[in-house]
């Protein structure tokens, strides 16, 4: 193929954080060593705080188990999830660098068609350091990928795309399905391939699970607050799902954009779905009136900051959801509280709270 | 000099051609009914239903035959794609017409590659009425072929303009009868994916076209009606029913449907990457939506694909022209108005090298420019709720094409009135009895 060298990805060794919730050791980055020995990781640990995680050796990490989070952030503490891996959001906040990558501790390195092992960090940091295309689908997928290009028809002026905010992978193996799903198959395993990123188009929306999942924690990081799952709560197993169309909206309101596709890694435990279904039983009824929500969601022009839009939809959840559950009252303050959280923990480094508007093309 | 073949001959030829239509053969005398089984297996027609069918008869000499031969029932399908059988979704092949635009005479590699794919459908083959030579076509096909004259008798002269160059596909549209429609251009073979295996493209259009798509929600796993796929943890349940697709859009492996100012810049740029998924483009989302390697739903979408938008300089190549993304532009509208889907991604065809870009680019880069009109224009269009049918929505879209985008440039104004004019050809001569 004619045509220049490929450049290769710059690793961001010290750009980016990798987040890990866990409530077990981390012998699983044994696999990972490879390709993430060079980063820093936070680890949040859920579960019981006086349990000692043991982390392989050569790995450059902080730890955070629930008495960390009660001390750090005193009675703000109450709106990070505990007994849930919605407590990964927490790392987020505490972390310093301009990009995260937070990945399940049941998943390991997957293989492409060809055998070779596939470096999800590195296609997430191209997936985030190339532009997105939300305006116009483009049919041979992501344009910016090598081999690729935008298609006959395609407008030259939206070619230049808008910045990337979060990058959804997916999963080989035991796929992301809810309770009733994988009741109905238990046996089923994704074992199909698909060679594509593509950008998600402005105004629909997606379930983003959090188990590979990398996001530009400068542009959209107040976003991705994962809610308040798992012990005392009604639901579990949302915390994704609701970060998701939260912060999908806002990056629809704001000009980024967002990709699912590849890196692929490979999920190896399915949970429990008697289990699961106990927990997702509340959101299964209410996602039916969450989607019509978030679906016609609007923010005002004067939201120009993230924090703003978070606090904005804070407030429709409360005046809108809060008669479907008065769960969704408590939820609506946890957001206002994060987002208070957030900039108490961010805006002393003197990195500004208020990042400015996107420019929509 | 070859004999005149005789009348029973000619009479099991036809039968072959029309294998689909029979039930039942065992009326048929014993050396008939052996002769039938060798010019099927010859003319490449020997599928699971036509097995069965000379099974059936119980004769003797048939099931030696077939013994010999070594045939044998196949518990997959019939046919090298991992998409399962059209006979699971209740489709006939008499349910499906192919429709080929000739813009070369000679068709003869083309079918041929095509041959075990096509061979049991019926084909409509619309020659370009600026074609001056006669269409070579092999025989063993189902086939009608279409030309200028045809045109002329059917529309008059003077309005089968519209149909010259790519557009010509469209008169096979028009006066075809039949709910699905499988269009492909004449330089694309079928592409074999990431086995080998050879891609049967009008298997995996109809696959689309009968399984739901899902346009108000992304599924991550992307088609979840695929095998070994589904819905994915977060997807509404009340969503997971889906809604009718109305048109699939196919791509092109070797040569990608780019413009010429890409593919110029890239002249060495070739598509290798056989991408395994379908999905539903979301409701509103804008796509470009090529001609090269689509299908869709005649009964609920036909109108709507349409010869409309021809560029000044419009040439043969398809670097020449945007008649295809301006007809896609005005489906997607209609489709994301009457909740109806589209799907993209599988199935891949083999686009031959073909034609200069640069060239191209010289001749016509009017309709690059054009697009920046187009899309702010389809962006903003809004369908009134009266607006049930595809004929409605086309002709809302035509007038509103006349009053925001005519005044822009001349190209615009003749296309909102080639659309107008479409729809009444469609109603006029769209259904009821074959106009020919």
């Amino acid at each position: 193929m004619a045509g220049s060298s490929i450049k290769p990805t710059p690793l961001l060794k010290d750009e980016l954080d990798i987040v890990i919730p866990t409530i077990r050791n981390l012998d699983f980055l044994e696999m990972w060593r490879p390709f993430f020995e060079q980063y820093h990781l936070i680890i949040v640990q859920d579960g019981d705080p006086s349990k000692n995680i043991k982390v392989p050796d050569g790995f450059d990490y902080e730890l955070y188990n629930r008495n960390d989070i009660n001390r750090i952030l005193g009675p703000k503490a109450s709106c990070i999830s505990f007994k849930d891996s919605a407590c990964r959001c927490f790392g987020y906040m505490v972390s310093k660098k301009k990009y995260i990558y937070t990945i399940d501790d049941d998943c390991f390195v997957a293989k492409d068609p060809s055998g070779k092992e596939i470096n999800a960090l590195e296609q997430h940091i191209k997936n985030l350091l190339s532009p997105s295309t939300p305006l116009f689908f483009n049919t041979l997928y992501d344009p910016y990928r090598e081999g690729a290009d935008f298609v006959r028809g395609y407008p030259f002026s939206l070619r230049e795309g808008v910045p990337t905010a979060v990058s959804h992978g997916l999963w080989l193996n035991i796929p992301d399905y809810d309770a009733p799903t994988q009741l109905v198959k238990p046996l089923e395993r994704n074992t199909r391939y698909v060679d594509a990123v593509l950008t998600v188009p402005k105004g629909t929306l997606f379930p983003m699970c959090g188990m590979n999942l990398a996001f530009n924690r400068e542009l959209i990081g107040p976003a991705m607050y994962f809610g308040l799952m798992g012990d005392g709560q009604p639901v579990g197993r949302y915390d994704d799902m609701w970060a998701g169309w939260c912060m999908k909206v806002i990056c629809d309101h704001m000009g980024w954009g967002v990709k699912t596709g590849l890196p692929y890694i490979w999920h190896s435990k399915a949970s429990n779905p008697f289990v699961n279904l106990k927990k997702e039983y509340n959101g299964i009824f209410w996602q039916e009136e969450l989607i019509p929500f978030f679906q016609s969601a609007v923010l005002p022009k004067e939201c120009t900051t993230v924090q703003k839009c978070y606090i904005e939809l804070a407030k429709q959840v409360k005046e809108k959801l809060g008669k479907l559950d008065p769960y969704f009252i408590k939820l609506a303050d946890a957001m206002v509280t994060w987002i208070e959280a957030w900039d108490e923990l961010n805006s002393s480094e003197g990195k500004p709270a208020k990042l400015p508007n996107g420019t929509a093309k | 000099m070859r004999t005149q073949p005789s009348l029973l001959s000619l009479a099991i030829d036809t039968a072959v051609l029309h294998l689909s239509h029979f039930s039942d053969l065992s009326p048929l005398p014993d050396h008939i009914l052996l002769d039938l089984l060798g010019r099927t297996l010859k003319a490449g027609k020997l599928n699971e239903k036509v097995l069965n069918l000379f099974m059936a008869t119980g004769k003797d000499e048939i099931l030696s035959v077939i013994q010999a031969l070594n045939i044998q029932h196949v518990l997959t399908p019939v046919l090298p794609t991992k998409f399962g059988k059209m006979s699971v979704v209740n489709i006939k092949d008499s349910d499906v017409d192919i429709i080929i635009g000739a813009l070369r005479s000679d068709l003869t590699s083309f079918m041929n590659e095509w041959r075990s794919i096509f061979s049991r459908f019926h084909l409509i083959i619309v020659k370009d009425p600026d074609l001056n030579e006669e269409l070579k076509i092999p025989e063993g096909f189902n086939v009608d072929v279409y030309a200028k004259s045809h045109m002329d008798h059917v529309v008059g002269s003077s309005t089968s303009v519209l149909f010259s160059g790519y557009s010509c596909r469209y008169f096979g549209f028009l006066i075809s009868r039949k709910k699905y429609i499988v269009s492909i251009d004449d330089d694309c073979v079928p592409a074999k994916d990431e086995k080998g295996f050879l891609v049967d493209a009008v298997d995996q259009h109809i696959m689309n076209l009968t399984t739901p798509a899902t346009p108000f929600f992304f599924n991550t796993l992307y088609d979840p009606y695929r095998e070994g796929a589904d819905f994915v943890r977060g997807y509404p349940f009340s969503l997971r029913n889906g809604v009718m697709c109305a048109l699939s859009c196919g791509l092109w492996l070797n040569l990608a449907d780019f413009d010429a100012p890409t593919q110029a810049l890239k002249p060495g740029q070739r598509n290798s990457r056989y991408v395994d998924a379908v999905m539903t483009v979301p409701a509103r989302a804008m796509m470009p939506i090529s001609g090269i390697n689509i299908a869709f739903d005649r009964e609920v979408i036909g109108p709507t694909l349409l010869p409309a938008l021809r560029l000044a300089g419009e040439g043969k190549l398809r670097w020449e022209t945007m008649e295809d993304i301006w007809s896609g532009m005005c489906v997607k509208i209609v489709c994301d108005h009457l909740g109806m889907g589209v799907k993209s991604g599988l199935p891949y065809v083999w686009r031959r090298d073909r034609g200069n870009a640069i060239e191209s680019l010289k001749k016509e880069w009017e309709g690059v420019k054009l697009m920046e009109e187009v899309v702010p224009f389809f962006q903003s269009v809004r369908l009134p709720r009266t607006a049930a049918t595809a004929e409605d929505c086309v002709v809302e879209i035509a007038k509103a094409v006349k009053q925001k985008l005519g005044p822009l440039d001349p190209v615009f104004a003749r296309a909102a009135e080639a659309m107008s004019e479409w729809i009444k050809l469609w109603k006029a001569l769209g259904s009821g009895s074959l106009p020919l």
